[in-house]
């Protein structure tokens, strides 16, 4: 399924400065992973060094955050438009 | 590298002192100058949505309240170019929790607190492979 990810304005290095890319994928997990292959130097700013997607990334789908919905497994169709969200955070040690 | 007026400075040590002891947050509002540098315009505080008993040591701003402020960026014709944030009784130094939560490109301020009175404040980017912070002011 082609879809439409929407970039945030830090990521967008990686990105030739491009606000949105398209990729392709039957669920998220699919097309985020599409989408990380087609622009590699992105991949270690969403996943984590076991290859699971950082927490502070969110997904929406439209208006709504996918962990409201079927999470990564949330299956997709055409044209639809995903958009990755930063969570800011952080904090001073311990 | 960014430029951040006197004003803002002033603004993010106030923030840090009405928060203290815990940890304040907020986004940098600004643009672009030709030569890439951030050039900060004015400071958007923003709640601090970690656990009230977990505020002194962490903060965290939601994907929610993350996409208003750059709504709000956006309708006064400014980016969101960095974020700032308290290390109450800590010093203006990234901590590894810091790093691990960081993204590309953003500058991060810190502020000290020391027993309620706001210190030295600086401002970090995160490395392109994520094993440190720069240091730009």
């Amino acid at each position: 399924m082609p879809v439409t990810i929407q970039i945030p304005t830090a990521l967008r290095v990686f990105t030739d400065r491009k606000s949105e890319v398209q990729a392709k994928g039957a669920i998220i997990a699919e097309a985020i992973a599409d989408f990380a292959a087609s622009y590699p130097d992105i991949k270690q700013h969403l996943y984590d060094e076991g290859g699971t997607l950082r927490s502070f990334i969110n997904i929406y789908l439209g208006d709504t955050n996918i962990k409201n919905l079927g999470g990564l497994d949330t299956p997709l169709k055409d044209g639809d438009i995903l958009m990755l969200v930063p969570a800011i955070a952080g904090g001073s040690n311990p | 590298m960014i430029v951040l007026p006197d004003s803002a400075s002033a603004a993010i040590m106030s923030e840090g002192e009405r928060a203290y002891p815990n940890e304040c947050c907020g986004a940098l509002l600004g643009s672009m100058d030709d030569s890439g540098g951030r050039v900060v315009s004015e400071i958007l505080p923003i709640h601090n949505g970690r656990e009230t008993e977990e505020q002194y040591h962490r903060f965290v701003i939601g994907p929610d309240d993350f996409m208003a402020s750059e709504k709000t960026a956006r309708a006064r014709g400014l980016d969101v170019i960095g974020f700032y944030h308290s290390h109450p009784d800590h010093p203006a130094v990234p901590s590894d929790y810091d790093r691990e939560h960081a993204l590309p490109w953003y500058s991060y301020v810190i502020v000290a607190v020391k027993s309620g009175v706001s210190g030295d404040l600086t401002s970090w980017e995160l490395d392109g492979d994520r094993s440190r912070f720069i240091k730009e002011l």
